[in-house]
């Protein structure tokens, strides 16, 4: 979205001026908001409006402002963002600009550049030649980038609440909470998920080792192959979880179909040895080491498996990545494409996640405990729907709807 | 008595093309060019004391006088030329006006105006015609110079690109107009400050008929509109139509060639 700010003075109102200009931005394409009105009282005294217009492309906006400088209107003149040189590689310059996760420009030479990837806690570093401004970690930065400062020269556009009721995540409250009914919101998502998935969206889970504890893993089976899940991120513990299960029917020595403690703890370490000494999941898979599960799964229906490490992991089974840096950038990578995430059942993974999604990635948050979903939900307010639940019960009632689903995936 | 201003034709041609109507191909018969604005002169002169402004060589169209400035009281706002061929009027009237004890009130000089040409009292307000060559900026400044309510509108076909060429106020408040030339909103603010508009027929436009200079129930306009006369007479006003097809092949005619002063005596 690009946008100018404009003044009309005058007799604006007599002359039927200032209607005439917010027709043209409409029938033009754009957008406007009056920032300010002040209308003169006595016949002579003239009337004044600030308008910001926006359109959908900065040739579309040089061709309306145009048309409306024809009808009086003055551009307002914006200062241009400031920068400095990063002093040193992983180092910003101080009074370095922090973005927010919302659609964000800066402005030079009198024209604004959007800030890509719109994700929070990063700097801006912009190169002018080209017209980019991109957002940067601190592992990104190299000495002598051009890092924005302060605020001068930079325009936030927050997502704005949807005034019609077609978006289940503007509507819904934010949060339904343990004691408030479910089933008719889970339906509500499953109709959203079977839209993204012919609107080719991309959709990711970020999943928790409760979901395969709580015996919720064959419903996330049953949702992989139907073909609704494009993209499966999640820690070393999970993809144990799920593969001792797959070979030894237990859950960190629990049988969650069962629920009688079997076999106990070595149950966990032996699934990790199998699917090492075999190289990997994807390896496990084809030598029909490991043939059943959410990983095995994920394989035979090319979910992409994204899989980070944490301090403690046992293994780590390969394919773990383990190097934070290194994980930052993947999940940044691999974050790029997606347009809906479900975040089931871990916190951990939940926050870490959230600092690399746009302010227009949908989320639908799963956890039994109200805080995690409301951590989690904070960060995208307008684009969330968070459920205080145990996890099994959701992913049960979403692979219901789905499976009833007329709709071929 | 009012009080006109005039410019003797002495080196009126059609040297350039600023207007639709200009063909530098299709030039103005010298004698009867003279022929016309003579009869203009003497007509007007029945009810009008009229002033006369040396004319100037390489100024052709300073014979149109309504694009001086606009005069009230004893106050002058020379035009601002958009373009540069007529640019050069612009000191010679300016310095007549001085010269006859006016205050020359002067428009900053990026803003477009093009005087009487441009703005006409109707009723208490200001109507003034912008795009083609007075910007809508220099409306607000006039406004503002003046202390009046000042109503722009839009003129949206090239062969009317003054207001003068396709509206006329009467003293009662009523007037004549040819609507098409302005933009629906345009059209809509004449009709809210006018009241009884006479709609001019499209082929009695086209002789410039709305080019009119009212002095009370005397109209004097171009020959070419029956019809419109006909109504005007039927509300009491006497008019005079003249030849002015000389004067017509450069976009001008009867109100082109005349500039009130002042045009009010007070906003």
């Amino acid at each position: 979205m690009f946008s100018e700010t404009i003044e009309l003075r005058g007799h604006i109102i007599d002359s039927l001026i200032l209607p005439k200009v917010l027709d043209q931005i409409l029938t033009n394409g754009g957008n406007f908001k009056i920032t300010e009105v002040q209308i003169g009282r006595k016949r002579a005294d003239q009337s004044f409006a600030r308008i910001e217009v926006s359109t959908e492309t900065g040739e579309a906006l040089d061709e309306l402002i145009l048309r409306l400088r024809q009808q009086g209107a003055e551009v307002l003149e914006r200062a241009n963002a400031q920068v400095a040189a990063a002093p040193a590689d992983g180092v910003f310059p101080p009074e370095f600009y922090v973005t927010t996760n919302q659609q964000t420009f800066v402005r030079f030479g009198g024209k604004e550049i959007e800030v890509t990837p719109a994700i929070i806690n990063s700097a801006i570093a912009v190169d002018r030649k080209r017209g980019r401004a991109r957002a940067i970690k601190f592992f990104d930065v190299k000495k002598g980038d051009e890092i924005v400062l302060g605020h001068q020269g930079i325009r936030v556009v927050p997502v704005q609440r949807a005034t019609t009721h077609t978006d289940p995540f503007q509507f819904i409250n934010n949060i339904v909470d343990a004691e408030e009914p479910k089933s008719a919101i889970i339906r509500e998502i499953a109709e959203e998920l079977r839209r993204v998935h012919s609107a080719r969206g991309k959709i990711a889970v970020v999943a928790g080792p409760a979901i395969v504890r709580t015996g919720g893993g064959g419903h996330l089976v049953r949702l992989i192959e139907g073909g609704c899940i494009h993209r499966l991120f999640a820690g070393n513990a999970f993809a144990a979880y799920d593969v001792e299960h797959a070979l030894f029917g237990t859950s960190l020595g629990l049988d969650p179909d069962v629920a009688i403690p079997r076999g106990g703890h070595e149950n966990h370490l032996r699934a990790i040895n199998a699917i090492r000494q075999v190289g990997g999941i994807a390896a496990a898979v084809h030598e029909k080491v490991l043939t059943s599960g959410i990983m095995h799964a994920c394989v035979e229906h090319d979910v992409d498996i994204v899989l980070i490490g944490a301090v403690g992991d046992e293994g780590p089974i390969p394919g773990v990545t383990t190097d934070v840096i290194e994980c930052e950038k993947i999940l940044r990578t691999k974050l790029r494409d997606v347009t809906h995430v479900m975040l089931l059942a871990t916190l951990r993974y939940s926050l870490a996640l959230g600092a690399f999604l746009t302010n227009n990635v949908k989320t639908v948050c799963v956890d039994i405990d109200p805080p995690a979903v409301e951590r989690a939900v904070e960060r995208q307010p307008l684009q969330s729907i968070g459920l205080v639940t145990d996890v099994e019960p959701f992913l049960r009632e979403l692979a219901d709807c789905l499976s009833r689903s007329k709709v071929s995936w | 008595m009012r009080e006109l201003l005039l410019c003797p034709p002495d080196y009126y041609g059609i040297e350039y093309e600023i207007n639709p109507w200009m063909s530098v191909a299709r030039g103005a018969e010298t004698a009867i060019v003279q022929e016309q604005w003579k009869q203009l002169h003497a007509t007007l002169s029945k009810f009008c004391k009229v002033h006369l402004i040396a004319p100037q060589p390489r100024l052709p169209d300073m014979v149109f006088t309504a694009n001086a400035g606009l005069t009230i009281g004893r106050r002058f706002i020379p035009s601002n030329f958009r373009h540069k061929e007529r640019a050069g009027e612009q000191p010679f009237f300016a310095k007549w006006m001085e010269q006859h004890g006016y205050e020359v009130d002067w428009l900053p000089e990026k803003l477009y105006f093009e005087g009487e040409g441009d703005a006409l009292f109707g009723n208490d307000v200001l109507f003034c015609g912008y795009k083609f060559r007075s910007d809508i900026q220099s409306h607000r400044a006039i406004a503002e110079m003046l202390g009046c309510l000042a109503i722009s509108v839009e003129l949206v076909d090239p062969r009317f690109y003054h207001l003068d060429t396709c509206f006329c106020p009467l003293p009662d408040g009523s007037g004549f107009w040819f609507p098409n030339a302005f933009d629906e909103y345009g059209q809509r603010a004449i009709r809210e400050h006018m009241t009884d508009l006479i709609d001019v027929a499209p082929e009695e436009a086209m002789h410039f008929s709305c080019n009119a200079v009212v002095i009370d129930r005397d109209i004097v306009l171009p020959e070419g509109a029956p019809q419109l006369v006909t109504e005007l007479q039927e509300r009491g006003y006497r008019c005079q139509a003249l030849p002015m097809t000389e004067f017509i092949k450069a976009g001008g005619a009867c109100k082109c060639l005349t500039m009130f002063m002042p045009q009010r005596e007070k906003a």
